[in-house]
């Protein structure tokens, strides 16, 4: 049964051992499970977040992961739109990875929110003036556009393309793949925008407010930005780690340097607008609500040196070294400069959700911490679980990258 | 954004709180009252001072005065003219009534998201972290004008505005366009045994809370953020004004 599944002429672990593969991650799946269970029956009690720090570990995270599955929108546009046939080698798996991204920042997200039953009110009562609206409505809809992607690889799965109907339907997706592609990009392009307008329209607070460009705050385009820059990579890496668990080579060396590439540019270009960004955040925008911008970083660990990791040394330094072509030909090399580009992303949105919310505004407030309690560290771990388990599903059964075949034959 | 303005014939106001400061003592009766007055819980056994529901904070500002006094501060909701919380919320469980210039929070409408809690600079809204349960003996004493709200939602302060209905239906059933000011009193102004806080109509030229609101004594918390509160501090003492009118914690 199982071979039968299996692509011809790829080459898979057997059976039981990719079970036993499976089964920690089952296992990771279920405690965190375990703990979802334990904040939907005893409430949000179950998490160390309080009336202070009102977000925690798991609108980070969600922040991050959204940012890293962005390479999904971004590979989609760079192939479908901008036609770089090349990309098609890892397509089908960034699509993959896309979806466990945002599916599991939504799941996540019904369990932050007090009243998950209540969450279809934001369509039914939007205020269209508030950025969670825009990220509500694009994400939820970005998703479906996700899962349509998916669905002609789920399609193209041996057994199932034996049925004429589905095969159909399969060819008949795939010619609107383009569609679908312009749609993702457009509905990124406004929830990557709006997670960064979600602190960057802040007035009560100083550290994340932000000027306006038209209605939105520097933080959405620098959002949008950021996460096209790093999705790249996120796909780079990832492809790579894959190969390395399953000791094959799934994509040709030239897909990776092009990610990089791209990447490089990308970030290269955030890290410039990043740069003027801050400065007029902290000459005019800052000091103009009376706060001492010294203060942003008075509280060790959140000293002026985060500011530095973020924008230099995860930010400029692996553009730079990205957009080296002899960094770019040595892949373990690429492959850690991509992986330090992704730790400035998750650096940044670590900030904009933690350093906003420790920081006091009150005169007589104090600097707040927080530590997440053992029920959301093993919630958001449900979501890794969750994840490794479908995207290794999906890897023994679908063809995620369709030059693993003809890269096998000439190995 | 600024909140939907909507036209209305019933006359405007801008119901104004000032807390004097040097007359202020700390006793804390104004959060009591209104505790009492709104069905606020009792703070379950697991809650600390972040995780409880209160509307209405007196906090104990040791380190304003450089003498070492302590100063008084009670920080309920700011009510700000132009608040932060109302353009977050996705689905409209903030809003903003032009007529009063109350912020109200619509807890049936909820999410529970909290975004409205990063927004606000004054940190003066509570998350139901638990579900409310009271002592048996306590159901009893509970207000009838005021819903108990669940676990999963946010709550603040809004200026007792179920005193304020009651007034409008007293005035209505007395054929009054408008209400007597003496039938809307928070409960916290009501309690406060030293007449620590002022309330009242700031459009009302002669009114006690216009004049107290143009004293050079009186100040705003974070004005510079420009969201505009409503509730006024006073105090006689200019350190303490300087030092509480700043914006974060500055050092010196």
């Amino acid at each position: 049964m199982d071979d039968t599944l299996i692509a011809r002429g790829l080459k898979r672990t057997p059976l039981p051992r990719f079970l036993l593969w499976l089964l920690p991650w089952a296992g990771v799946l279920a405690f965190g499970l375990y703990a979802v269970y334990l904040c939907f029956a005893l409430g949000l009690n179950q998490t160390n977040m309080d009336n202070r720090f009102a977000f925690g570990l798991w609108i980070y995270l969600d922040l991050t992961v959204i940012a890293l599955g962005a390479g999904a929108f971004f590979t989609g546009f760079l192939l479908y739109i901008l036609k770089r046939k090349e990309l098609k080698a890892v397509i089908n798996s960034a699509v993959v990875i896309g979806f466990i991204c945002y599916s599991g920042a939504v799941g996540i997200l019904m369990v932050d929110v007090g009243q998950p039953l209540r969450a279809w009110f934001t369509f039914w009562h939007p205020n269209v003036h508030s950025m969670l609206t825009e990220v509500t409505f694009c994400i939820t809809i970005y998703l479906c556009v996700l899962a349509i992607e998916y669905l002609p690889l789920v399609l193209k799965n041996r057994r199932l393309s034996e049925v004429p109907g589905l095969l159909v339907l399969e060819h008949q997706l795939h010619k609107l793949m383009v569609v679908f592609a312009g749609v993702g990009t457009l509905l990124s392009f406004f929830h990557q925008g709006s997670l960064g307008g979600l602190y960057g329209v802040l007035r009560g607070n100083p550290f994340a407010y932000r000027e306006h460009i038209f209605i939105w705050p520097t933080t959405f385009f620098l959002f949008v930005l950021s996460a096209a820059a790093v999705g790249p990579s996120f796909i780079l890496l990832t492809t790579w780690l894959v190969g390395k668990i399953t000791r094959k080579q799934l994509v040709a060396p030239e897909v990776l340097q092009t990610l990089g590439k791209i990447s490089g540019w990308l970030l290269l270009v955030y890290v410039v607008l990043k740069g003027i960004d801050s400065l007029v955040w902290l000459n005019s925008t800052s000091p103009q609500t009376g706060v001492q911008v010294s203060s942003f970083y008075a509280n060790p660990p959140f000293g002026v040196q985060v500011l530095f990791a973020e924008v230099v040394l995860l930010g400029l330094v692996p553009a730079v070294l990205l957009l080296s072509r002899r960094v770019r030909a040595r892949t373990g090399l690429l492959v850690a400069v991509a992986a330090t580009a992704c730790a400035g992303v998750v650096l940044n949105r670590y900030v904009m959700t933690i350093q906003t919310l420790a920081l006091p505004s009150l005169p007589f407030d104090s600097f707040a911490s927080y530590t997440p309690s053992w029920q959301e560290v093993a919630a958001f771990l449900a979501v890794l679980g969750y994840g490794v388990l479908l995207y290794s599903i999906s890897f023994r059964w679908l063809n995620l990258f369709p030059q693993e075949r003809e890269l096998a034959t000439k190995g | 954004m600024t909140a939907t303005k909507q036209t209305s014939t019933l006359p405007t106001h801008r119901y104004t709180l000032v807390v004097d400061l040097d007359r202020c003592n700390g006793c804390g009766s104004c959060a009591t009252a209104c505790a009492v007055e709104n069905n606020i819980p009792p703070a379950p056994e697991r809650s600390n001072v972040r995780t409880g529901v209160v509307w209405l904070r007196v906090h104990d500002v040791a380190t304003v005065d450089p003498s070492g006094r302590s100063t008084f501060v009670p920080i309920p909701c700011q009510q700000c003219d132009e608040p932060p919380c109302v353009d977050v919320c996705p689905q409209r469980a903030v809003e903003y009534d032009p007529r009063t210039g109350i912020v109200g929070q619509i807890p049936v409408r909820c999410l529970g998201c909290r975004y409205c809690m990063v927004a606000c600079p004054y940190h003066t809204r509570s998350f139901n972290w638990w579900s409310p349960e009271w002592p048996e003996g306590m159901k009893a004493s509970l207000n009838p004008d005021v819903s108990i709200r669940q676990r999963g939602v946010v709550e603040k302060c809004n200026f007792c505005v179920q005193r304020l209905q009651a007034a409008r239906a007293k005035a209505a059933a007395a054929g009054q366009a408008d209400i007597d000011p003496a039938d809307y009193v928070p409960a916290c102004v009501e309690a406060c045994p030293s007449r620590a806080l002022s309330f009242g109509d700031a459009n009302d030229p002669d009114g006690e809370v216009a004049r107290l609101a143009k004293d050079p004594e009186s100040f705003r918390l974070l004005a510079a953020l420009g969201t505009g509160p409503k509730v006024l501090y006073r105090s006689s003492d200019p350190v303490v004004r300087e030092r509480l009118s700043r914006t974060g914690v500055t050092r010196g």
